[in-house]
C-alpha cells in the first residue's frame, strides 16, 4: 500500500548530479530512464532505497541514482546486498548486474540469493557481450560468436538466464527489453512489489560491441511477430492479429502454432503462480536465442517466505523464549567457580 | 578391599597428563571432562587438543591418533606443558605416536586389552612393547580397560560392542582417583549430557565408577596424587576456549557499540566454532548467515556494515585468501568490518587442525594496491574476548576493516578465565551521521581531522543519500575521481589514518629485569611459552626481558625506543620469521628469529634454550 506521507517526487529527484557516462546510444540509458521514471510511482522514499552493483557497464547505474548506493566488486553484488537486505528489512534493495557479472564471475552468489529468496530486486542487463573490457564473449553469447577472445568463434554453450533462475528456485522470474519503456516499467514494478528475490532479465543492446543482438525480436517492426507476451490467466498468443499461439504437444513440449490450426481452446493459458516450475521452464526453452519468437513478461511469481523475514522471526522467537540478551548472564553461563 | 584413607597422598605442584587414543575413542571428551573437574577444584590449567583432520581416520592407525593434553597446577601457569608426566594410551598406535614425548621416569597407563597382534601390526609394532623391555624407562601400568569396562557395565544392559565404548570413562575414573579430582561434576555431567539415552548414561556412569574403584583397590598404584588449588586472584571463574571467548567478545563488542551484530561466515576448521557459538545467541539480536562461500561471507558482512551493523566474518587462512578483494573494497569504502582469522598450518589446505602463526604478512600485505589495515592478535584463549572488543573499537572509530589474528592453539585450548564485570566494560559506540556536513550537502569523504575517519551515514537517513564504490574517490565529495594528484593524496590519507591509530595505543608493556640486555618479543599464542621460558631462565639466575605485542599494525609508538634499549632482540614465531621481518624493516634492528612450523606450539624449553644460548654468547 502506498504510504501517503511519502513526498511526491519526480524523475529529477531520483537522478543524481553525476554525469552519465555510457557510450552514446547504449541500451543502458533507456533502462536508467525507466528506473528513474518508475521510482516516483512506487511511493517509496529515496533514503530507504539502495542500489547495489558489481562491476561492468551496467554496474555504474547506482552512481546515477539519487539514493543510497554501492558500486561493489565483480560478481559480488548479490552477496553484499544479501547482508544489507537481511539486516535492514526496512530498505528497498536493488541489485544491478550484467551477464558477465551475474552469470560468470558471480554465478554462485546469484543462485544462492535466489534460492534463499532474499528480499532483493535483481535487474540483469543482458547484452550477451563483455562491454567494459571491450568485447569478449560472455556466458550468454551464442555458440560461434566471433569476438576478440574467440577469433574462431566461441565453442561455449550459453546460459539461458531465465532457465537458470528457475532452476535456482527463484520465486519471481521475468524478462523485458530495453526498447519498450512501458514494458520495462511494468515488469520492474511487479518485481519491486514481489516479496523475496525478484529476477528480471533485460535484453539490452550494446551498440559498440554487440550491436543489434536483439534486433530480430525487439525491432519495432519485428516485435509483434517475434515477442510472445506472457500475461497471467490469458492464453499465450502473439502476432499482429494474435494469430499465433503456444500449446503443449503430446510430449509436454511447448510449440508455436497457428491458433486457427489447433483451435483457441488448445492454446496454453499462462499461469505464473503455478507452484511447480516445470511449465515456466518449458516456456523459457521455447526460443533458442533472441532470433526467433521469444516470451517476455513474468514467467513465474510465487510466494515463499523470504530469508530476512524468516531470520528475523527466529530472533523474535529467541527473545520471547530466553528474554533479551544479558551479557552478564552469558559470561557466567558455563560452569563457574569462585576463588 | 583397601582402605583408601590409609594410602599416602603425594602433593604435586603441577602435573601434565596426555590422553591419547583412537579418534573414535573419545579422548577429547575425556580430556575436557578431566579439565572441567580440575577447574571446578580451583586449579590453574591450560589445555591443548591435538586431533587428526580426518573425522574418522582408519581405526588403530597412527594417522587416527587423537590426543588431549592438560596441565593442571597449584600456581598460575602459561602453557599446556612441554612433556607429559603421565601418558594414557588407549591402543598401540596411541602409544607409538606419543611415547617419544614421555620423559624418562614418566608414568604410562595403557589399555592392555588392545595390544593384540592385529592392533600391534596396524600400529607398526613387530612385537608387543609391553614386556619387551622397551618401556623400562617408564613406570608402566597395564590395565585391561576394555574387558573391565564390559564387565562393569553389564548391569546397564548395553550390548558388549556398545559397552566397550564407555572405556574412556573408565580411564577418566581411574585418573580422577589418581589425581584426587572430585567425582561429582563428571557424574552430574554424564547424567545431563546423556539424559535422552539412559542406557548410555548408565554405562558411562558404571565405567567411570569402575575406573575410580580400580584405582582405589588395585595394588598397581602405590600413591594417590593431589594437586592443590592454585592461588588465583579472587573472583568468579569459568573455563573458556579461544573460540568461545572470541564469540562472546563479539557479542560484548556489539553490546558496547549499541549495534546489532552480523556474522557472515563459511564453515572452515578451526574457525567454525565461532559461527556455531554465535548462532546460538539470537536473543542478543545476533544474525548469522552461513554463506555460500568465503567471498559471500565477507561480502554480506560488508553489506551489513553499510547498513549500520557491527559486521564480522570468521575464517582461517584459505578463507582470508578468498576474501582479499572484498577486504580491499572495505578499505576503499572505509567501513567498519572485522575479519577474524583463526590461523592454521599452510600453504593451501596445509594442516587444517594444527596451529601456526603464518598469516601475519598475509594480513599485513595480502591485497593488491596500497591497502593498509589495522591488525590485532590475541595471546591466550581468554584474551580473545578483549581482543575482539579492541578490534571492534578500532574498526568503528576509524571506519576501517580490522584483521584479528588467533590460531588453532588458542581456538581449541582452554584456561580458567576470571570473568570481567560486564558493567565495567568501556563503551565503544560511535555516532552515525545525521546531518549534511558541507554547505547543506552531505560529503561522504569529509573526514574527522583528528582520526581521519569519514562519516558513517547509513541508508534510511534522509538527506544523506550518497554512493560509494571501489573506484577512487575525490577526497571530500566521494565522487569518482581519476585525478592523479587526488589518488596520491587519498593513498596517503588511507595510510595516515591507519598509522594514526598508534597515537592512542598504550605503550609496550615490558617485563624488564635490571641488567637484562636481551628482549624476547612475541605476538599471539606464543605468549605462554615465552612467559614460561623467561621464568625458567630467570630461575637459573640469568637476566632477560620480554614484551608481547597485541597491536601489530600499527605498532605501539614507543616500540622502536623499547627495542633500542636492548643489545639483543629474540622473536620466537610459529612461522619463518614474519614479525621479525616487519621489525627489522621498520626499526633497522638486528632481531634474531626463532621459528617453529610443526603444527605444534613452542615448548617453553625450546625458547629457554635459545635465550640461554644468546645471553651466554
Amino acid at each position: 500500500m502506498t504510504d501517503v506521507s511519502v513526498p511526491v517526487t519526480t524523475k529529477k529527484d531520483w537522478s543524481s548530479d553525476q554525469e552519465v557516462r555510457w557510450c552514446p546510444g547504449c541500451g543502458d540509458y533507456s533502462i536508467l530512464t525507466a528506473v528513474q521514471m518508475l521510482m516516483p510511482e512506487l511511493g517509496v522514499r529515496r533514503e530507504n532505497t539502495v542500489f547495489v552493483s558489481g562491476i561492468g557497464c551496467a554496474a555504474r547505474l547506482p552512481y546515477y541514482m539519487n539514493t543510497y548506493g554501492m558500486h561493489g566488486i565483480h560478481g559480488r553484488a548479490p552477496a553484499i546486498a544479501t547482508g544489507l537486505a537481511v539486516t535492514r528489512p526496512d530498505l528497498d534493495v536493488w541489485v544491478i548486474t550484467g551477464d558477465g557479472d551475474a552469470l560468470s564471475i558471480g554465478g554462485n552468489h546469484l543462485i544462492h540469493a535466489l534460492r534463499r529468496n532474499v528480499n532483493l530486486t535483481i535487474l540483469l542487463f543482458n547484452n550477451q557481450i563483455y562491454g567494459l573490457t571491450k568485447g569478449q564473449y560472455s556466458p550468454t553469447s551464442e555458440v560461434g560468436k566471433v569476438t576478440k577472445s574467440t577469433p574462431f568463434g566461441s565453442v561455449d554453450t550459453p546460459f539461458n538466464p531465465i532457465s537458470l533462475a528457475l532452476g535456482a528456485e527463484a520465486t519471481f522470474v521475468a524478462r523485458t527489453h530495453d526498447m519498450d519503456r512501458k514494458h520495462m516499467m511494468e515488469t520492474f514494478r511487479r518485481a519491486h512489489a514481489h516479496k523475496g528475490a525478484a529476477f528480471v532479465e533485460i535484453y539490452q543492446n550494446c551498440n559498440v560491441f554487440n550491436d543489434g543482438a536483439f534486433e530480430q525480436i525487439t525491432g519495432r517492426e519485428n516485435r509483434a511477430s517475434q515477442l510472445i507476451p506472457l500475461v497471467h490467466g490469458e492464453p499465450i498468443r502473439f502476432g499482429a492479429e494474435q494469430e499465433m499461439g503456444v500449446r503443449l504437444d503430446g510430449q509436454g513440449r511447448a510449440q508455436i502454432v497457428r491458433v486457427a490450426d489447433v483451435g483457441e481452446e488448445h492454446i496454453l493459458v499462462h499461469d505464473e503462480a503455478r507452484e511447480e516450475p516445470g511449465l515456466a521452464f518449458t516456456l523459457s526453452r521455447l526460443a533458442r536465442g533472441p532470433h526467433e519468437p521469444t516470451p517476455i513478461g513474468v514467467f513465474r511469481a510465487v510466494e515463499r517466505p523470504d530469508y530476512g523475514a524468516a531470520l528475523q522471526q527466529q530472533l523474535v522467537e529467541a527473545q520471547e523464549r530466553k528474554g533479551p540478551g544479558d551479557l552478564k548472564a552469558l559470561l557466567s553461563s558455563g560452569a563457574t567457580w569462585q576463588v | 578391599m583397601t582402605d583408601t584413607t590409609a594410602r599416602p597422598i603425594k602433593e604435586l605442584d603441577h602435573v601434565v597428563i596426555r590422553f591419547a587414543g583412537d579418534s573414535g575413542d573419545g579422548m577429547q571428551l575425556t580430556g575436557d571432562r578431566f579439565t572441567s573437574a580440575s577447574a571446578v577444584f580451583g586449579n590453574d590449567l591450560s589445555t591443548m587438543p591435538d586431533f587428526p583432520a580426518e573425522i574418522r581416520a582408519p581405526a588403530g592407525t597412527l594417522a587416527g591418533v587423537s590426543a588431549f593434553q592438560v596441565n593442571i597446577s597449584d600456581h598460575d601457569i602459561l602453557t599446556p606443558g612441554d612433556e607429559p608426566d603421565v601418558l594414557v594410551a588407549m591402543n598401540p598406535a596411541a602409544l607409538k605416536a606419543n611415547v617419544g614425548d614421555l620423559p624418562r621416569g614418566g608414568t604410562l597407563i595403557v589399555n592392555s586389552d588392545t595390544f593384540d597382534e592385529r592392533s600391534l601390526t596396524k600400529a607398526g609394532y613387530a612385537a608387543s612393547p609391553l614386556g619387551d623391555g622397551s618401556l623400562d624407562a617408564f613406570t608402566v601400568y597395564e590395565v585391561p580397560m576394555t574387558s573391565l569396562t564390559i564387565e562393569a557395565t553389564k548391569e546397564a544392559g548395553a550390548k558388549p560392542r556398545d559397552a566397550e565404548r564407555s572405556k574412556n570413562f573408565f580411564a577418566l575414573g581411574l585418573l580422577t582417583w589418581m589425581y584426587t579430582r572430585p567425582e561429582e561434576p563428571t557424574l552430574q555431567w554424564i547424567t545431563e549430557r546423556f539424559a535422552s539415552k539412559p542406557v548410555v548414561a548408565a554405562s558411562n556412569t558404571l565405567a567411570f565408577k569402575a575406573g575410580h574403584a580400580f584405582g582405589e583397590t588395585a595394588e598397581l598404584f602405590s600413591n594417590a596424587y593431589e594437586v592443590r588449588p592454585a592461588d588465583l586472584a579472587p573472583g568468579e571463574y569459568t573455563s573458556i576456549t579461544g573460540n568461545v571467548a572470541l564469540a562472546w567478545g563479539l557479542i560484548a563488542a556489539a553490546h558496547l557499540a549499541k549495534l546489532p551484530l552480523f556474522l557472515g561466515s563459511y564453515p572452515i576448521t578451526p574457525a567454525s566454532d565461532i559461527l556455531h557459538e554465535l548462532s546460538k545467541h539470537k536473543n542478543f539480536g545476533v544474525r548469522t548467515l552461513q554463506a555460500e562461500d568465503e567471498i559471500a561471507g565477507v561480502g554480506a558482512a560488508l553489506g551489513a556494515a553499510f547498513g549500520g551493523q557491527l559486521a564480522c566474518t570468521t575464517t582461517s587462512g584459505p578463507g582470508v585468501d578468498l576474501k582479499a578483494e572484498t577486504i580491499g573494497l572495505a578499505i576503499s569504502l572505509e567501513l567498519p568490518l572485522l575479519i577474524i582469522d583463526i590461523q592454521r598450518g599452510g600453504p593451501s589446505t596445509g594442516l587444517p587442525t594444527k596451529t601456526e602463526q603464518s598469516d601475519l604478512l598475509l594480513a599485513m600485505y595480502g591485497r593488491h594496491g596500497e591497502s593498509p589495515l589495522p591488525i590485532v592478535a590475541a595471546k591466550t584463549p581468554s584474551h580473545c574476548f578483549e581482543t575482539a572488543i579492541e578490534a571492534a573499537r578500532i574498526a568503528l572509530k576509524y571506519r576501517t576493516p580490522v584483521i584479528l589474528l588467533s590460531d588453532g592453539y588458542l581456538a581449541n585450548g582452554s584456561e580458567p578465565w576470571k570473568l570481567p564485570n560486564a558493567e565495567e566494560l568501556a563503551d565503544i559506540s560511535v555516532p552515525f551521521a545525521t546531518e549534511p556536513n558541507h554547505e547543506g550537502e552531505f560529503w561522504p569523504y569529509l573526514r574527522d581531522p583528528e582520526t581521519l575517519a569519514r562519516p558513517w551515514a547509513i541508508p534510511g537517513t534522509p538527506g544523506l543519500e550518497h554512493r560509494v564504490g571501489g573506484i577512487e574517490k575525490a577526497e571530500g565529495t566521494g565522487n569518482i575521481s581519476y585525478d592523479p594528484a587526488n589518488h596520491e593524496a587519498m593513498t596517503h590519507i588511507r595510510a595516515a589514518k591507519v598509522a594514526g591509530i598508534a597515537k592512542e595505543l598504550p605503550g609496550v608493556e615490558v617485563d624488564h629485569e635490571d641488567g637484562a640486555d636481551l628482549l624476547v618479543l612475541g605476538w599471539g599464542s606464543t605468549y605462554g611459552a615465552i612467559g614460561a621460558a623467561v621464568r625458567r631462565v630467570r630461575a637459573r639466575g640469568q637476566k632477560v626481558a620480554s614484551a608481547h605485542l597485541v597491536h601489530l599494525n600499527p605498532f605501539p609508538l614507543d616500540l622502536g625506543e623499547v627495542l633500542s634499549r636492548y643489545r639483543q632482540v629474540l622473536i620466537p614465531e610459529m612461522n619463518l620469521g614474519q614479525l621479525s621481518r616487519l621489525i627489522r624493516a621498520e626499526f633497522l634492528v638486528d632481531a634474531k628469529s626463532l621459528t617453529k612450523v610443526q603444527g605444534q606450539p613452542f615448548r617453553a624449553s625450546e625458547i629457554e634454550n635459545k635465550i640461554l644460548e644468546m645471553v651466554s654468547a
